[in-house]
This record gives structure tokens, C-alpha cells and sequence, in this order.
């Protein structure tokens, strides 16, 4: 667990096996069976081809930071959170989560740093998708 | 079909305050309704078309029609762009009038948030499709665009010191604006010294959050005509989104790629004939980027293009926000699209402030950014011309 907020999730029906993972420690995208696009944020629709024939598949949980940015104000959970970093990481499958690199320190995140990822338990049955350095 | 002079803009309006807490939130957009009409010398019976955005409070434009007693609306618009709602409003306007709908149209945007506790992001109590994939994660403004602005410096080399380059011009503009939020010159050193708020973005590469608001009237010909003030031309309109694009959001650049060219196109002219731009300036890296997209310089030589006054009215190559813009002057409630329409129209007239006017402008650039460049966002470009251009 990293010492920042764990806000749980809005689960709906087709975002509910994605957050079920989670608690279990994996990381699943949604791949499009029609164009084989992987598919991010996880939807029932391939937003390239537009095919409603979508399947689950477990990511390698590995990437690099892509981008990211020191936060010294946060608002709503993070109020008490700052500093802390948000970033962008592009996972090996190819999209780009927003997330938080946890577990070091803030200011030695950069562009590119390779990154693995970390489950933080919300209390609710599922858990954030964070990320920290390899 | 083209809106290319179908369509003027007969009254712009900006409400003189900053800090409003003694009126509501539909007074405020009554108080700059009025001006608009008043400045455009018409009264509100006149109007028959009504825009605004999700700034206006209640279910709507319904709300705000029945609030300002406009009885006669044939046309009615509350398309939602976050910032750049007021800019692509003003093309809509004009293609209402191009197609017959309606003669005499008004936008307004107003609200009080240093005053009023705002609506979240993505409008009523359900979560958005992606809320779960992003909020969680202490994203908000400033740390949104901080992600595009860090990518930016990444691929391109830009510096903090250029972004200071953007806060500086705006700056010097606004010093001259008596109802500017903030009408001192600032220096490079002390927007680089200034505290880091979410990096690489410091406290002044932010705009000003203001209470206000602001308010246009669209006219046809024949209205324009009828008119004792000048009018403006409406020449070209271009408004686009950009996407997350399936989570392979590239940061560098913004939806003025594609607005900027399709407004470009219908009004027939080129980068060159453009005499002065307002550019939205939710952040100073915002600027940078939109100067990039909508083809003023090379993308990635937006750092190099800004330094050395370039953004510095009267005579700088590309004289922008002569009021002080978002970053200096008012940015009204968090979505300043309606102010970079307004001094538009002023420096169109010669009523900029003597000490920013361009000498003589014949066409104008408005462009408006909303939601945000760390992921999804609406882009709106709008080029206008003296009444007889």
C-alpha cells in the first residue's frame, strides 16, 4: 500500500470484472476480438473498428512513464496527499493509463522510467492501478 | 455552404467586475446580456436566437430565456465546450443566420467562482465512462495541463523561461486594462520563482479565477445594416474535439490542429493577413500549444516563436490578449471563451486600449480551449474582419 488516498471506484456492469481483478491482483484490459485493438479505458465498444465484440486479457502490469507532474495542491482526497505524482504511464499493450507513481520519491520520477504495477486496496473489493519504479 | 460574411458581430460586452458577491449568478448574465444588446443598439425584444453554455444555471437555455423574458427565440443553442463553447457558439450563430433561422442572436457566459461553490466536471450526479479511470487519481486542472506541458518540454526542449514569455506579454497588456485581475507587469524571474503548483506549471503559468462574465450579439447583414455602431465580419469558423484516442493521448498537441485549418479555409486567408490573436490562456503552456496546432510556427518551435516579444501588442509578430487575457486579467467562472471573442471585436473597432491597438487591423483570430489538454477538449476557432472586408 503507498500512503495516498484510495478513493474507490464507480463500478458499473461492464467495468465490473476489471475491478473484481483488481482485488486479485491483476490488471485487465479489454482487447477488441473484431481489429484485435487493445482497448483503453475499458468499454464494451472498440472505439477504432466500433465492433461490440470485446474480450478481457491480463496485462503484463509493466511500462514506462510517458508523462507526469509533481502536484503540490490536491483537492477533494489528495487535499492532505501533496506532494504526489500523477502521471501518464504507457503500459507495454500500448495505452497510456492515468495513474500516480508511488513508493519514491516524487522528484526522482522522469520521462520514460520504467515502471511496474501496484495494487492499493480500497477497503471496497477492489483496488487503484498505481505504478512505481522498477 | 460557407457562413463567409453571412453573419456580424454587432455588440461584445465584458462585465467590468472580478469578485461579484453581491448578485446571482443569473443576474450576472442578465447584467452582460444587457450591455451586449445595449452595445450593439438594439433591446433584448430584438433578439431571436439564445447561447449559452453549461454556465448558465438551470436546465439549459430554458432557464435563462424565461429569467431575461425572450419570448420570441425560433433558435435556441446550449452546446457545451467548456471553454470554448462562446467561440464555437458565434459560428453556430452565424450558421443559424446563414440558413434563415434566426436575425439577431445572443451568447452569454457568466458565473461567480470566487464567490459560489461550482458544479463538477461532467454535469449532473452520475459519474462519466471514464471518471473512475481518471479522478481517482487526484487529477485536476493545473495537474492536467502540467502532464501536456511536461511532454512538451520532454519532445521539444521548451523551458519554463519560454512559458514565463506568455505570462510576461499578457502582462504588459494587462497593465493598461483598469478592470484586469492582475494589472501588474510581472518579469520572467518572477514567474519562474513563483511557487510550483503542479510542475512544470508555477503559480503565475495559471490564469486568474474570476467571478464576471461577457456577452455577444450575432446579427445578419440586414440587421448589421440597420445599425449605427460598427460591426464586425464573421469570415471563418472551425471547431473540433480531441479524444483520448483510445488511451494513446498524445499531449503535444491540441484540437486547434483541426479547427485552426477549417477556419482558415472558409474565411480565404492565410497566417500572414492575421493582424491580431486572442488566444485562450487557461495556462500558459495552452498558448504555447495552440500557437504550434493552429500553424503559426512549426510544432515544437512554439518556445523559440513566443520569446523575444512576439506576443507583445502593438508590434510584435503576433500581438495577442491586449487585455491582459485569462492569465492576467479575467478568466470568468473558469472558462474565458466569450473574452477572447470581446477583444476581438474591440481591437477590430480600435476601441483596445490606445497603448495595445493594433494600428489599423483588418482580420482577427479568437480561439477557445475547453475541457483540457491532459485528455479530452474542445477546440473553437473563429477568424473576423472589418465590416467591409
Amino acid at each position: 500500500m503507498s500512503a495516498l488516498p484510495t478513493p474507490a471506484p464507480f463500478v458499473e456492469s461492464d467495468t465490473e470484472e476489471f475491478w473484481s481483478a483488481t482485488a486479485a491482483g491483476r490488471l485487465l484490459l479489454k482487447k477488441c476480438n473484431a481489429d484485435g485493438t487493445v482497448i483503453w479505458y475499458p468499454r464494451s465498444l472498440c472505439p477504432v473498428c466500433h465492433s461490440t465484440d470485446t474480450s478481457w486479457f491480463e496485462a503484463s502490469g509493466e511500462g514506462v512513464v510517458y508523462s507526469f507532474t509533481v502536484s503540490h495542491r490536491g483537492e477533494g482526497p489528495y487535499r492532505e496527499a501533496a506532494p504526489y505524482v500523477l502521471a501518464y504511464v504507457e503500459l507495454d499493450e500500448g495505452p497510456r493509463l492515468m495513474t500516480n507513481i508511488v513508493d519514491c520519491e516524487p522528484g526522482s520520477v522522469s520521462i520514460a522510467q520504467r515502471v511496474r504495477v501496484v495494487f492499493d486496496d480500497t477497503g471496497e473489493g477492489n483496488a487503484l492501478v498505481r505504478f512505481t519504479p522498477v | 455552404m460557407s457562413i463567409r460574411g453571412k453573419a456580424f458581430i454587432a455588440g461584445a460586452y465584458e462585465h467590468p467586475l472580478r469578485d461579484i458577491p453581491d448578485r446571482t449568478t443569473a443576474q450576472v448574465h442578465a447584467d452582460v446580456a444587457l450591455g451586449a444588446i445595449a452595445d450593439a443598439g438594439l433591446t433584448l425584444d430584438d433578439v431571436d436566437a439564445y447561447f449559452c453554455a453549461g454556465d448558465a444555471p438551470g436546465f439549459g437555455g430554458l432557464s435563462m430565456a424565461d429569467y431575461l423574458g425572450l419570448r420570441d427565440l425560433s433558435y435556441i443553442d446550449s452546446t457545451e465546450m467548456g471553454g470554448s463553447s462562446y467561440v464555437a457558439h458565434v459560428g453556430h450563430a452565424a450558421a443559424a443566420i446563414a440558413a434563415g433561422k434566426c436575425s439577431v442572436a445572443l451568447i452569454t457566459l457568466a458565473g461567480r467562482p470566487r464567490n459560489e461553490r461550482m458544479r463538477g466536471r461532467g454535469g449532473g450526479g452520475r459519474p462519466s465512462p471514464e471518471t473512475s479511470f481518471e479522478s481517482l487519481y487526484g487529477v485536476n486542472t493545473v495537474s492536467s495541463y502540467a502532464l501536456a506541458a511536461q511532454r512538451h518540454m520532454y519532445e521539444f526542449g521548451t523551458t519554463s523561461e519560454q512559458l514565463a514569455e506568455i505570462k510576461v506579454a499578457a502582462s504588459l497588456h494587462a497593465q493598461h486594462n483598469p478592470n484586469a485581475f492582475l494589472p501588474k507587469p510581472v518579469t520572467i524571474k518572477e514567474v519562474v520563482d513563483s511557487r510550483m503548483v503542479s510542475s512544470p506549471l508555477h503559480l503565475l503559468d495559471c490564469c486568474v479565477i474570476t467571478d464576471g462574465g461577457g456577452a455577444v450579439v450575432v446579427v445578419s447583414p440586414e440587421v448589421a445594416r440597420s445599425l449605427p455602431r460598427r460591426t464586425v465580419k464573421i469570415l471563418g469558423h472551425g471547431e473540433a474535439t480531441k479524444n483520448i484516442d483510445n488511451g494513446r493521448i498524445d499531449l503535444t498537441y491540441t484540437g486547434a490542429r483541426w479547427s485552426g485549418p477549417r477556419a482558415f479555409e472558409e474565411a480565404g486567408v492565410s497566417h500572414a493577413d492575421i493582424d491580431y490573436a486572442s488566444i485562450y490562456d487557461s495556462f500558459t503552456i495552452t498558448v504555447l500549444e495552440t500557437i504550434e496546432d493552429l500553424g503559426f510556427c512549426a510544432k515544437g518551435e512554439g518556445g523559440r516563436f513566443v520569446s523575444d516579444g512576439a506576443l507583445v501588442a502593438p508590434y510584435g509578430k503576433l500581438p495577442f490578449n491586449t487585455d491582459g487575457g485569462g492569465l492576467c486579467n479575467n478568466h470568468p467562472t473558469n472558462r474565458g471563451g466569450i473574452t477572447k471573442v470581446i477583444e476581438a471585436v474591440r481591437q477590430l473597432r480600435g476601441e483596445a486600449h490606445p497603448e495595445v491597438q493594433v494600428p489599423n487591423p483588418q482580420i482577427a483570430l479568437a480561439h477557445g480551449t475547453g475541457g483540457s489538454l491532459g485528455t479530452r477538449m474542445g477546440s473553437a476557432t473563429l477568424i473576423l474582419g472589418q465590416e467591409d472586408s
